[in-house]
């Protein structure tokens, strides 16, 4: 029930996977383009292993810090479990972006219950043309496995009105000096997969 | 003017920085931990983390009482342990400005309760604001300081964990030249005993009228007028959500939360056909306006639980409905302790013991969740250790030989050390177990009086743990690597069994600290049974396939845990 001027962004996964970095490179991306931003983060508990939410929203105006369900024009998951989890937050004509990286949750690691099969195919079912990818593999070829959340982003900056060069100016305004050349490389792959 | 995408916390920080603030204490505590986090990066503030709340604030009250801006920062639980000093800050008041950032938590995201922290405004006679984004965080801030040095007060400002860890452009500032005020002795304002405190309190109330005609005429509220059929008054983070869902709503937000702006209100309900109030948590603005004989809707169609949302504040005013996919009923995703983390060993060994815990406030409170189950009851901070004195006054010394507290070290440090003392001095017999790890952990790492270091980084000195405890009283200490299983399981033997109080302190720092390293990734070979064994560990990196275990490399840290549990010797490192 957002206001209808913004973009809102959903990034979903576990907590430990770096859906905080990708969120601000998201929000200073918002900010060079412009806009008013605002991000919402998740510290503390849920980020031992948890599942985790941030919000990013832009656009002239922006009051709510948080998307709302059945608002999200985009949603980015780290984890595909999660992906599931959160699609509820997603408009009708929403795109989701899915690293198809398994996590097993504590409740599946210890057998009470089964990770469920074919997520892959229930998303695509609810959600056409979503993107899905590897993203923990390209992130391992750019040199570390933590860079998955660079690959999406970058797979996310195909699929936008922004300038390619807006999105790496994000990444270095966002990013520790000594990761970035991996960062950097970790976005290539992801804008050319 | 500088623009910047900054944190709730961040802001709050900033905010005292930019009022010419010089010192700042505080525990950490989510939401608040990063406010004094990032007011230690300012030079000009000496910024400390003390033992619990009640320290800190008692620190800030001196501070401020020396002529100082002082800054005190905590959760909402944390407000309890520090009402003490509070109830009576209000009275003495201040003489450099004096400000109590609280932050609540609706939704309990990491709490152990959703408590209100409006009503310590109202009971102690303290003056509140509350925020509604990051830049009002800093200039809330800023306004406090300058309202607590005109009314001599102390000011609280409110935020809660959807402010504190938001983030929003803020309009950076120069930082004000205050100066230290002097200090003059002035014992009927500072010493309250009795006679004193009766004259202090009618100037409290004298001053509290003064500041609910300022509530009136203050900026720091706010009228939007619009379409007045439905008016809404409504405060901090909740008001984003009002604007969201009733963008063509009439407004009055309300900046300052305590004292009300009873004429704003009153102006206000007389100009909208119908009222309405949104507040999560309690209705302690619908009640004082009802009060007021003001006709209003609020939590008739509004819960007490958790956060709120634009699609619930449209459908509870509108009775819209917004459609959205149904994702159907899924694996939850607890959180967990962490590959490597000291103190899987620990809940390992005592379920083997089938001893049971009381536990408390911190990563270890993990332990209640399954596989371990460890913990049989958590309330808060430093509760472990008087609660098992407690369960063995009500059920007698042979039920203290298969219990045994749990709590962290810098959870001792806050709390923990009185109820040891209690069971020195009473006689109780159950064995305490301080899981050290180096860090406050759960709360992101902040150093603690047995780390060696201080919140801006300095060499501190170190209060040893184990000398404390002697020095308490306690003979039975032992000191044990948990990662040593066998040689913690004969300790926690023998000092259960014995009938007089122990401490075990278990001592290996946290797995995400910087000095701990990360040893490449364990694999599981074809020797492996499919046990399960090692599935006892809880460990989120061990999972079980059709085909068996498999250790997921992304997640496993090394820390080599699971070799010591597997009885076929099908774990090996990499190469191996």
């Amino acid at each position: 029930m957002t206001n209808q001027n913004s973009k809102d962004i959903l990034i979903v996964g576990v907590g430990g996977q770096g859906t905080l970095l990708a969120s601000r490179i998201l929000g200073n991306l918002a900010i060079s383009q412009g806009h008013d931003v605002k991000l919402s983060e998740v510290h503390g508990m849920a980020q031992r292993g948890g599942s985790v939410v941030t919000h990013v929203r832009y656009g002239s105006k922006v009051f709510a810090p948080t998307v709302d369900a059945g608002s999200a024009d985009i949603i980015i998951a780290f984890e595909k479990l999660e992906a599931l989890r959160w699609i509820g937050k997603l408009k009708p004509n929403g795109k989701m972006f899915v690293n198809t990286q398994e996590i097993a949750p504590m409740p599946v690691v210890t057998g009470a219950v089964a990770y469920p099969s074919d997520i892959e195919g229930t998303i695509a079912n609810e959600v056409p043309g979503t993107v899905f990818v590897d993203a923990l593999s390209m992130a391992k070829q750019a040199g570390n496995a933590k860079a998955v959340n660079t690959v999406l982003i970058g797979v996310l900056a195909k699929h936008m009105d922004i300038d390619k060069q807006a999105f790496l100016d994000a990444i270095k305004a966002t990013v520790p000096e000594r990761f970035l050349d991996i960062n950097i490389i970790a976005f290539e792959k992801g804008y050319n997969s | 003017m500088t623009k910047k995408l900054m944190l709730g916390n961040a802001a709050f920080a900033r905010g005292a920085w930019e009022a010419g603030a010089t010192v700042a204490a505080a525990y950490p505590g989510t939401p608040s931990t990063e406010i004094t986090e990032n007011v230690a990066t300012y030079d000009e503030i000496l910024a400390q983390w003390a033992p619990n709340e009640k320290v800190a604030l008692e620190v800030a009250i001196g501070a401020s009482f020396g002529g100082a801006r002082a800054l005190c920062a905590m959760k909402h639980v944390g407000l309890n342990v520090a009402a003490d000093p509070l109830f009576t800050a209000a009275y003495t008041g201040v003489n450099g400005g004096l400000v109590i950032v609280v932050a609540d938590d609706p939704g309990m995201n990491s709490s152990q309760n959703e408590q209100d922290s409006r009503f310590y405004a109202r009971s102690a006679h303290v003056p509140m604001l509350e925020p509604s984004d990051s830049h009002e965080a800093k200039e809330f801030v800023k306004a406090a300081f300058e309202l607590s040095e005109k009314y001599d007060t102390p000011v609280f400002v409110r935020s809660n964990t959807r402010l504190s860890h938001s983030q929003g452009v803020v309009e950076l500032m120069e930082r004000a030249d205050v100066a230290l005020k002097p200090y003059v002795k002035d014992i009927p304002k500072y010493v309250m005993m009795p006679g004193m405190a009766r004259k202090r309190h009618v100037i409290v109330e004298q001053r509290m009228n003064d500041i609910k005609e300022f509530a009136n005429s203050t900026e720091l509220n706010k009228v939007e007028m619009n379409d007045t059929a439905i008016g809404v008054i409504t405060a901090g983070v909740t008001y984003n959500d009002v604007k969201e869902a009733l963008p063509n709503a009439s407004v009055l937000k309300l900046g300052m939360i305590y004292p009300l702006p009873a004429k704003t209100i009153a102006d206000f309900a007389a100009k909208v056909d119908k009222l309405y109030i949104v507040e999560e948590l309690e209705p302690f603005f619908e009640d004082a306006i009802k009060a007021m004989g003001i006709d209003i809707i609020g939590k008739e169609i509004f819960t007490l639980q958790g956060e709120y949302s634009a699609n619930m504040i449209a459908k509870g005013i509108l009775g819209k409905q917004i459609d959205s996919r149904d994702a159907g009923v899924l694996p939850m995703r607890p959180p967990v302790m962490c590959p490597g983390c000291p103190h899987r060993a620990v809940y390992h060994v005592l379920k083997k013991l089938k001893i049971m815990a009381t536990g408390d406030i911190g990563c270890y409170t993990l332990g209640a969740l399954p596989p371990h189950e460890g913990i049989d009851m958590c309330v808060c901070m430093g509760a472990s250790i008087s609660m098992a004195t407690g369960l063995e006054k009500a059920r007698g010394k042979d039920f203290a030989r298969k219990l045994v507290a749990v709590i962290g070290d810098s959870t001792f440090f806050h709390s923990g050390i009185t109820g040891l003392v209690d069971m020195v001095y009473n006689g109780a017999t159950s064995t305490v177990m301080i899981l050290d790890n180096s860090t406050t952990g759960m709360t992101g790492h902040q150093d603690h009086p047995s780390t060696g270091k201080n919140l801006k980084g300095d060499v501190a000195a170190v209060i040893d743990i184990e000398t404390l405890v002697r020095g308490l009283g306690v003979k039975n200490v032992r000191t044990v690597d948990p990662f040593d299983m066998k040689a913690l399981e004969v300790i926690l033997k023998e000092e259960t069994a014995r009938e007089e109080v122990s401490v075990i302190i278990t001592q290996r720092p946290c797995a995400l600290l910087p000095q701990v390293p990360v040893l490449p990734a364990l694999h599981i070979n074809d020797t492996c049974t499919s046990c399960g064994m090692c599935m006892k560990l809880g460990c989120p990196a061990i999972e079980r396939h059709e085909n068996g275990m498999w250790i997921n490399e992304t997640l496993c840290n090394g820390c080599g845990l699971c070799v010591k549990v597997c009885k076929f010797d099908s774990i090996k490192k990499a190469g191996e």
